[in-house]
């Protein structure tokens, strides 16, 4: 991807902000800031990995970026063009597309499958008649390696790697250039999830296309992603290449989240120190004042009580949002 | 003598659709002091081999054959008011998701107390004090507090600290965790994990880990056994299974999890889809997504057979010449 950076990036996200508000009876509302303030690129033909852990809104904000949220401040730009208005927006969702974590919840029970995927061509009125309707989705599920014998199944008689690659087809249809991927495989048994894994590389290979990778398994992330960014408590704390991220993690919540995984490894895992975190995940209704991640950080400070930290680059192509992200290092 | 000696166990699930042999033939043994991981995708039979030996399966399951046996008693056929005995005092259980197994509407201090109180001779007061006794263990906080409160003021990972410190109040000698951190976060996962770690080693106790994800197994147990459809297709140590696989089922799965070395490879993942219980084939039950298979693996399963000390696979690939 290194030929792309020069260029403009595919996807700016800057200073995005999406809050709920939540009521909770009379006169008594609350906001909940689900992703405060986010900014990156993601460049064509590249995967970018978000992760944290649940709560941290990495969902949310992937959903934001698709516009399914109106977001309560900042900007996305897809191509060069700031995504706003009716118009706009109906067009950026034929670039822009997204395949959900559940493969179960996320296809209609009564839909059959070639309706399933079909259901974005009609929407969009990408094709003139039944038969380019048929050809499309049929050459759709070759695509994602369903048998097209298969399209006028009900999804119920399919097993959950199969829906995915429903879902998968679905997202496809209509040309997009982006997809976010929502924990796409985390439902799945290990066996069907490296088939699946391998497909959407295969796919990006083939089609050029550009992925936001969302999941908690920081294996599967480290596999597919070209770049991985770090959420917690609606905040980006870490952006980074995989290998400076997950060899040498800057920002002590990365360095936590990291030593935390359990590698398939009997003498790496022996081997491993964890560096362990005290207490909980705040709720984000309460987030605590000044960095995010304090109440847990081992080197916190009083200056990390009082000011929120900026996300800024401490090393080429590396973002960092600690205060002393210099020092303990 | 073994603490825990299953052999050739059978449970089957009698459907509409007809028999499902959940479990297909498991023997294995569990000292003490030892953490046994058992691994496997969904319907490899892992959890109902867990749950036939605390017999807590559902109306339409049933053990058709086999024996368990606990310190050289028998469990299979035993009257329900044994197992009773045997039940959350010998062999505790820890379930999957801590939202759902602790009863919302009494409090952590009063479902603690129930099982001390059924199984020990303590009084109220005794059985309070052994409960604050046991969040103290846990890590929990503020533990007299907290024993007055509702599970709904806890968090997921603090939910399961009490449900380990629920199954490890009466001192049993076995452990069943059947995927006890799969529906926590990694960090709160690692936290989990390692408290298991320190308690097995500080009472001694067995532990059977019930687990998907191998890096839980590469971080905790001393033995595996790895199940497909309802049997056991290889057991070995750790190490064993981890850097000698023996059955291509295990090696399959070894090589569709990303490792740190796998970044700037493809994964090899297993081809075709799980199996189908209700249509299980006449052979080795892996042999129609195995890439290796011969004529032999089509008509008949391979036994289960040593490989080397301490080592068992069920493939014919081991005795073939070449």
């Amino acid at each position: 991807m290194k030929d792309n950076q020069q260029t403009q990036p595919l996807l700016q996200v800057k200073n995005l902000k999406q809050y709920f508000q939540l009521n909770n009876g009379f006169f008594s509302t609350q906001v909940l800031k689900a992703v405060d303030d986010i900014s990156f690129d993601i460049n064509k033909g590249e995967t970018l990995g978000l992760v944290g852990e649940s709560g941290c809104g990495k969902t949310t904000a992937g959903r934001s970026i698709l516009q399914l949220y109106k977001p309560t401040a900042g900007e996305v730009i897809f191509d060069g063009k700031k995504i706003e208005g009716k118009a706009t927006i109906e067009a950026y969702r034929q670039k822009a597309t997204m395949v959900f974590q559940d493969p179960y919840s996320s296809l209609d029970p009564r839909m059959t499958v070639s309706d399933i995927i079909g259901e974005p061509l009609d929407v969009q009125n990408l094709v003139s008649n039944a038969a380019e309707r048929r050809e499309r989705i049929l050459d759709l599920m070759d695509k994602v390696g369903l048998n097209s014998e298969h399209a006028a199944r009900y999804a119920h008689e399919f097993s959950g790697g199969q829906r995915q690659r429903v879902g998968i087809a679905r997202a496809l249809a209509t040309k997009p250039e982006f997809i976010v991927c929502d924990e796409p495989v985390s439902a799945l048994d290990v066996s069907i999830q490296a088939q699946i894994i391998n497909m959407f590389e295969q796919l990006q290979e083939n089609m050029g296309l550009t992925y936001l990778f969302i999941a908690h398994d920081l294996l599967v992330v480290r596999h597919i992603s070209d770049r991985i960014a770090v959420m917690y408590l609606g905040h980006l704390v870490e952006l980074a290449d995989t290998d400076a991220i997950c060899d040498r993690p800057l920002h002590p919540y990365t360095r936590a989240l990291m030593s935390a995984v359990p590698m398939p490894d009997p003498k790496v895992a022996r081997a491993n120190k964890r560096i362990a975190l005290s207490g909980e995940i705040p709720s984000p209704l309460h987030a605590p004042k000044g960095c995010p991640f304090h109440t847990r950080c081992p080197h916190a400070t009083d200056a990390c009580k009082e000011s929120m930290p900026e996300l800024k680059e401490v090393e080429s192509g590396r973002l960092v949002a600690c205060h002393r992200a210099l020092e303990i290092n | 003598m073994a603490l825990l000696e299953v052999t050739d166990l059978h449970t089957s699930f009698f459907t509409d659709a007809g028999e499902v042999k959940a479990v297909n033939g498991v023997s294995f043994t569990l000292e003490k002091n030892k953490v046994l991981g058992i691994v496997g995708e969904s319907g490899s039979g892992k959890s109902v081999t867990a749950y036939s030996i605390m017999q807590i399966l559902a109306k339409a399951g049933k053990i058709v054959s086999g024996s368990v046996k606990l310190d050289g008693e028998e469990l299979v056929g035993a009257p329900e008011s044994v197992m009773n005995k045997i039940r959350g005092n010998r062999i505790s259980i820890i379930f999957q998701d801590p939202m759902t197994s602790l009863n919302p509407t009494y409090t952590i201090g009063s479902q603690l107390m129930e099982a001390i109180l059924l199984h020990t001779g303590r009084n109220r007061k005794e059985a309070w004090e052994r409960a604050v006794e046991m969040l103290k263990l846990v890590n929990v906080n503020e533990p007299e507090k907290r024993m007055k409160q509702y599970p709904y003021e806890f968090s997921g990972g603090m939910r399961q600290r009490v449900m380990i410190a629920m199954a490890l109040a009466c001192e049993p000698d076995i452990l069943i965790a059947d995927e006890p951190t799969t529906a926590l976060d990694v960090t709160i996962q690692a936290g989990i994990l390692e408290l298991m770690k320190d308690i097995q080693k500080k009472e001694g106790m067995a532990i059977i880990m019930i687990t998907h994800d191998l890096g839980v197994v590469a971080q905790l147990c001393d033995e595996v056994i790895v199940m497909y459809a309802g049997g056991i297709c290889e057991k070995g140590t750790a190490d064993d299974i981890f850097y000698y696989p023996k059955h291509e089922y295990t090696k399959g799965l070894l090589s569709s999890i990303p490792t740190v070395d796998s970044e700037y490879e493809k994964l090899r993942p297993i081809a075709g889809t799980p199996i189908d219980l209700l249509n299980m084939p006449a052979g080795c039950p892996f042999a129609p997504r195995c890439e290796n298979a011969m004529k032999v693996c089509i008509r008949q399963a391979a036994p289960l057979e040593k490989v080397s000390e301490g080592h068992m696979a069920a493939c014919w690939m081991n005795q073939k010449k070449d």
